[in-house]
C-alpha cells in the first residue's frame, strides 16, 4: 500500500470535560485526495474530535498535524488558516443578521461564495435575506459554500446530510466527489452508512473515545462496519429492576397516527400502553427531538393526529398536553427548572398551571412535595436552590414535579445523559414501578445497552421514519445499532 | 495599648471570629441592613434638623411614602417576573385625571373609574408583552408615550372640567388620625402591602411570578400559560400605579400632567434597594417597603440641604446604577 505522506493527523489526543472523558486516545489520519468517514455511536468523541480539529476546543494532551507540521489552533481562524475548514452539526451563522452581513464577517470572497452556491442549485438564493427567515436545510448549505470558498485542504462535515433532503444530499456527494478530484480531502462525519460505502474511501471508527478501528471501505459492507462499531457488551446498570409480567395489558394511552413534522418526521405511527416501556432508539439527528416537541405540545405537526386514551387531541401548547396527562422529561435539564428557586417550589409548579388554583396554595402542597422527594431519595442539601444540586439530583427533580402533579403518559428524553450510574439505576428503578402502578412511558435513550432491561418494546427511527420495532426482551445492542443505521436486522 | 502580644492575637482571633459570624448573618438577612440603613438615615436626618424627630416630621416622610411604595409595588410585580413599568406614572397621573373628572359623582365612583384606568392601561401592557413579546422596556415607555398624549388631548376636550378631587380621596391621601398622626394613606399601603406580601409567598399566583422570571420556558413545559401569569401581573401593576395616582391627587387636591413623573425612577429604585433582581426571580415585597422609606428619608434629608429636584434625580440614578452593577457583579461570580 503506498503511504502516502498525511495531510491531517492526530497522535494520542485526549479531553475531559470535568469528570466526563470525552476522548481517551485517538490516532487519526487522513490522506491527501481522500474522502474519510469518522464513525461512532452516540457519544463516542466524534464531536468533541472534530471541534477540537476546527480549534473550537482545544486538547488535554496529544499532537495535531498538518502536513507533517506539528500546530496548536488556539482558535478557530488558526485552524482555517492551516487549511481546515468546518461545517458544524448546528448553522454558524448569526440568525438576525443577513447572509451577506454573515459572509462579510468571514473575510470571504462573495463572488466565490455564490458561485459555490450555484453548485447547490442556490443561485437564486437572496443574500439579503435574514439568516433565521430561512429554512434549515437551506442552512446548511450556505455554511457548506461558504466552508469551500475558503479553499481549504481539507473540509470537516459534521452530519452534513442529517437535515437534508435527498437530492440536496446528493449535491453534496457531487461536490465530495470533484473535492477529490481535486487532490482535497473531506471527513464525513455521519450515521447513515450507506454514504459512508458510497463516497468514502476509508473509514475510522471510535468507540469510547478510543479509535478502535481503521477500514477501507471497499473491503467490507454495512453490516460489517456496525460490527466494528459494537464494543464489548456495556455491564447492564439496572438490571434488577427489571419486571416482567403484566406489561402492555392496558389500553392505548398515547397513541400516534401518520405524524408528520416537515422532513424531520414522517409518517410516525405508533402506541404505548398504560403500564408499558416503549423504547425510542435513534441515532442522532434522526428527529426524534422534534417527536418528542409534537407529542408533548411544543410543536404542532403538520400531517398527523395524536390520540389519547383513544381520542384525537390536538395540543395547541404543553398546556393542553399536561392537561391530557402528557408530560415532559426534556432532554436539556436546564430547560425544565427555576435555578435560582428551592426544590419545593421546582417540584410544585405544575400544580399551579390552572388559573382555578392561582388563589392559594394547596393544603396538601407540602405533603406532596415531600412525598416525591422521598420517593426519589433527592439529596437535600442544597435545597434552597436548585442551581446548586448535582446533575443527577436536577434530573430527579425535574421527573418528581410529575410524580407531584400526577400523569398518566410521561415522555423521557435522554433522562440519564450525562448521570452516575447509582442516579441512573434509580431512574430506571423508578420508571418501571410507575409503569407498574399503570404509567405510560415513551423512553428515548442513547443508551443502547439499556433498553433491553428497562422497555418492554423497542421502536427504532432512523431519517424521520419508525424502520423497526423490536420485543426489548430480545433485541441487542447489535440488532438496534443495525436497525437504527436502516438496516434490515438479520432474523 | 500595654497589652502583652498574645493576649491581643487571641482576643483579635476571636473579635475576627465574630465580625465574621454577624457579617454571614447579615448575609443571610438582608433586611437588617436596610433596617439598620434606615435607621441611620433617619437619625442623620433629625441631626440635620431635630424637628424632624417628631411626630410631625415622620409624618411627611410616611406621606411622602406611600404614593411612593404603591408605585414601586407594581415595579416589583413586573421585576419578579423579568418585566418592568414604565408607563407606571403616566398610568397613576391617568388614573388620577379621571378621579378628579369623575370627582363630582362622588367619591366611590371617581375612585372606580381611576382603577379602571390602570387595569385597562395594565392589561394593554400585558397583552403587548406576553402576546405580541414586545420587550417589556419598549412596550411600557411606548404606553407612557401614548398616555401623555391621549390624557394632553383629552385635558382639553372629554376630561374638561373638575381638575380637582373630592373632600373624601383628600381626607385619605393627606389627613391622619389619632390626634393627626397616623396618615390614613399609610394605612391603605399597609393594607396593600399585607395583600401583596400574602399574593407572593401564599399563593400559586406568587409561586408562579417567581418561577416566570426564573425560567419562562420551564414555567411553560410544567403547563402553565405563561401569557395568562404576565398578563395578571401588568394589570395588577397597573391597578396599583392606578390607586398611588389617586392618592398623590389627593394629597395634592389637584392634577396636571407631572403629577407623578418624577416618581418613575425611585419607583424602580427602591424595588432595586429593596433586593429585587431586575433579571427576574428574586426579591420580595418586605424589601421595597423598606426600600421606598429608605429613599424617602434621603428626600427629606435632601430637602434640608436645600438640594433641588434635579440633583435628587441624579442621586437616585446614582443608586440604581451602583446597585445594578453590584447585581451584575453577583449575577457573573454566582
Amino acid at each position: 500500500m503506498p503511504d502516502a505522506p498525511a495531510l491531517l493527523s492526530t497522535t494520542s489526543i485526549a479531553k475531559s470535560y470535568g469528570p466526563v472523558v470525552a476522548l481517551r486516545s485517538v490516532d487519526f489520519t487522513v490522506r491527501p485526495g481522500e474522502t474519510h468517514a469518522l464513525l461512532g455511536a452516540n457519544g463516542a468523541g466524534k464531536s468533541t474530535l472534530v471541534k477540537i480539529l476546527a480549534g473550537v476546543q482545544s486538547a488535554d494532551s496529544g499532537q495535531v498535524f498538518v502536513n507533517g507540521q506539528p500546530v496548536d489552533f488556539p482558535a478557530p481562524l488558526d485552524a482555517m488558516t492551516a487549511g481546515i475548514a468546518t461545517v458544524f452539526q448546528d448553522p454558524a451563522l448569526i440568525p438576525h443578521l443577513t447572509v451577506s452581513e454573515n459572509l462579510r464577517l468571514s473575510s470571504i470572497a462573495p463572488a466565490k461564495f455564490v458561485e459555490w452556491l450555484g453548485w447547490f442549485d442556490l443561485a437564486d438564493l437572496d443574500l439579503n435575506a435574514l439568516v433565521q427567515e430561512l429554512p434549515l436545510d437551506t442552512l446548511r448549505m450556505v455554511d457548506l459554500a461558504r466552508a469551500v470558498a475558503r479553499d481549504p485542504q481539507v473540509l470537516l462535515l459534521d452530519e452534513i446530510t442529517a437535515a437534508l433532503t435527498a437530492d440536496q444530499a446528493e449535491r453534496v456527494f457531487a461536490l465530495l466527489a470533484y473535492w477529490k478530484g481535486l487532490g482535497r480531502s473531506a471527513v464525513l462525519i455521519t450515521h447513515r452508512l450507506a454514504e459512508v460505502m458510497r463516497v468514502c474511501d476509508r473509514a475510522t471508527i471510535l468507540r469510547d473515545g478510543r479509535n478502535v478501528a481503521l477500514i477501507e471501505t471497499a473491503s467490507v459492507n454495512e453490516r460489517q462496519l456496525v460490527e466494528a462499531m459494537l464494543g464489548a457488551p456495556v455491564k447492564p446498570v439496572a438490571q434488577e429492576s427489571r419486571e416482567t409480567g403484566n406489561a402492555g395489558q392496558g389500553q392505548n394511552a398515547l397513541e400516534a397516527r401518520g405524524l408528520t413534522s416537515r422532513h424531520l418526521v414522517q409518517d410516525v405511527s405508533f402506541a404505548v400502553k398504560s403500564g408499558e416501556i416503549l423504547g425510542v432508539v435513534a441515532l442522532e439527528g434522526q428527529g426524534q427531538e422534534r417527536l418528542f416537541e409534537l407529542l408533548s405540545g411544543e410543536r404542532q405537526p403538520s400531517a398527523g393526529e395524536i390520540l389519547v386514551g383513544g381520542k384525537s387531541r390536538h395540543f395547541r401548547s404543553p398546556y393542553d398536553a399536561v392537561r391530557d396527562g402528557v408530560v415532559l422529561v426534556p432532554g436539556d435539564r436546564l430547560l425544565a427548572l427555576l435555578p435560582s428557586l428551592p426544590v419545593r417550589e421546582n417540584l410544585a409548579v405544575p400544580i399551579f398551571n390552572h388559573i382555578r388554583r392561582w388563589l392559594g396554595i394547596p393544603q396538601d402542597e407540602p405533603q406532596r412535595v415531600a412525598k416525591a422527594i422521598d420517593r426519589l431519595s433527592i439529596d437535600t442539601r442544597a435545597a434552597s436552590q436548585v442551581r446548586r444540586l448535582s446533575g443527577g439530583n436536577q434530573q430527579k427533580v425535574v421527573i418528581g414535579r410529575w410524580l407531584v402533579a400526577g400523569f398518566r403518559t410521561l415522555l423521557c428524553f435522554d433522562p440519564t445523559r450525562g448521570i452516575d450510574i447509582q442516579t441512573k439505576r434509580e431512574i430506571y428503578a423508578l420508571l418501571r414501578e410507575l409503569a407498574a402502578n399503570g404509567a405510560a412511558i415513551l423512553l428515548y435513550t442513547s443508551e443502547l445497552a439499556e433498553i433491553p432491561l428497562v422497555c418492554d418494546r423497542v421502536i427504532v427511527i432512523h431519517a424521520g421514519r419508525v424502520v423497526d420495532e423490536q420485543a426489548a426482551a430480545t433485541a441487542t445492542e447489535s440488532s438496534l445499532l443495525t436497525a437504527a443505521h436502516g438496516l434490515e436486522v438479520a432474523v | 495599648m500595654s497589652q502583652s502580644p498574645a493576649p491581643t492575637t487571641a482576643k483579635n482571633a476571636k473579635s475576627i471570629g465574630l465580625t465574621f459570624r454577624l457579617l454571614a448573618f447579615l448575609a443571610a438577612h438582608p433586611t437588617l441592613i436596610l433596617l439598620g440603613v434606615l435607621a441611620i438615615l433617619v437619625l442623620v436626618a433629625g441631626n440635620i434638623r431635630p424637628s424632624y424627630l417628631t411626630v410631625a416630621g415622620l409624618r411627611t416622610t410616611l406621606l411622602q411614602a406611600a404614593p411612593l411604595g404603591i408605585l414601586a409595588a407594581s415595579q416589583t410585580i413586573l421585576m419578579l417576573t423579568g418585566g418592568i413599568d414604565l408607563s407606571v406614572t403616566m398610568i397613576a397621573t391617568g388614573a388620577a385625571y379621571v378621579t378628579a373628572n369623575q370627582s363630582p359623582n362622588g367619591a366611590a365612583v371617581a375612585i372606580l373609574f381611576g382603577i379602571l384606568v390602570g387595569l385597562v392601561a395594565g392589561s394593554a401592557n400585558g397583552v403587548g408583552v406576553a402576546v405580541f413579546r414586545v420587550n417589556p422596556l419598549i412596550m411600557t415607555l411606548a404606553m407612557s408615550g401614548i398616555l401623555l398624549g391621549l390624557f394632553t388631548a383629552w385635558t382639553q376636550t372629554i376630561l374638561q372640567g373638575s381638575t380637582q378631587v373630592g373632600g373624601l380621596i383628600k381626607t385619605v391621601s393627606a389627613g391622619a388620625f389619632w390626634d393627626n398622626r397616623i396618615p390614613y394613606s399609610v394605612v391603605v399601603w399597609a393594607v396593600l402591602s399585607l395583600l401583596l406580601i400574602w399574593l407572593l409567598r401564599r399563593m400559586g399566583w406568587g409561586r408562579l411570578l417567581y418561577a416566570t422570571g426564573d425560567n419562562e420556558v420551564a414555567v411553560r413545559l410544567a403547563g402553565v400559560r405563561v401569557w395568562q401569569v404576565r398578563i395578571s401581573a401588568y394589570a395588577l401593576a397597573g391597578v396599583l400605579g392606578a390607586l398611588a395616582g389617586i392618592l398623590l391627587a389627593g394629597r395634592t387636591g389637584a392634577v396636571d400632567l407631572q403629577l407623578a413623573s418624577t416618581f418613575l425612577l425611585p419607583s424602580v429604585a427602591a424595588a432595586v434597594i429593596g433586593g429585587t433582581s431586575i433579571f427576574g426571580g428574586v426579591g420580595g415585597y418586605a424589601g421595597t417597603i423598606l426600600g421606598a422609606l429608605i429613599l424617602s428619608v434621603l428626600n427629606s434629608i435632601l430637602t434640608f440641604l436645600n438640594v433641588g429636584q434635579a440633583i435628587q434625580q441624579v442621586v437616585y440614578g446614582l443608586i440604581v446604577l451602583a446597585l445594578a452593577w453590584g447585581y451584575a457583579g453577583l449575577t457573573r461570580r454566582g
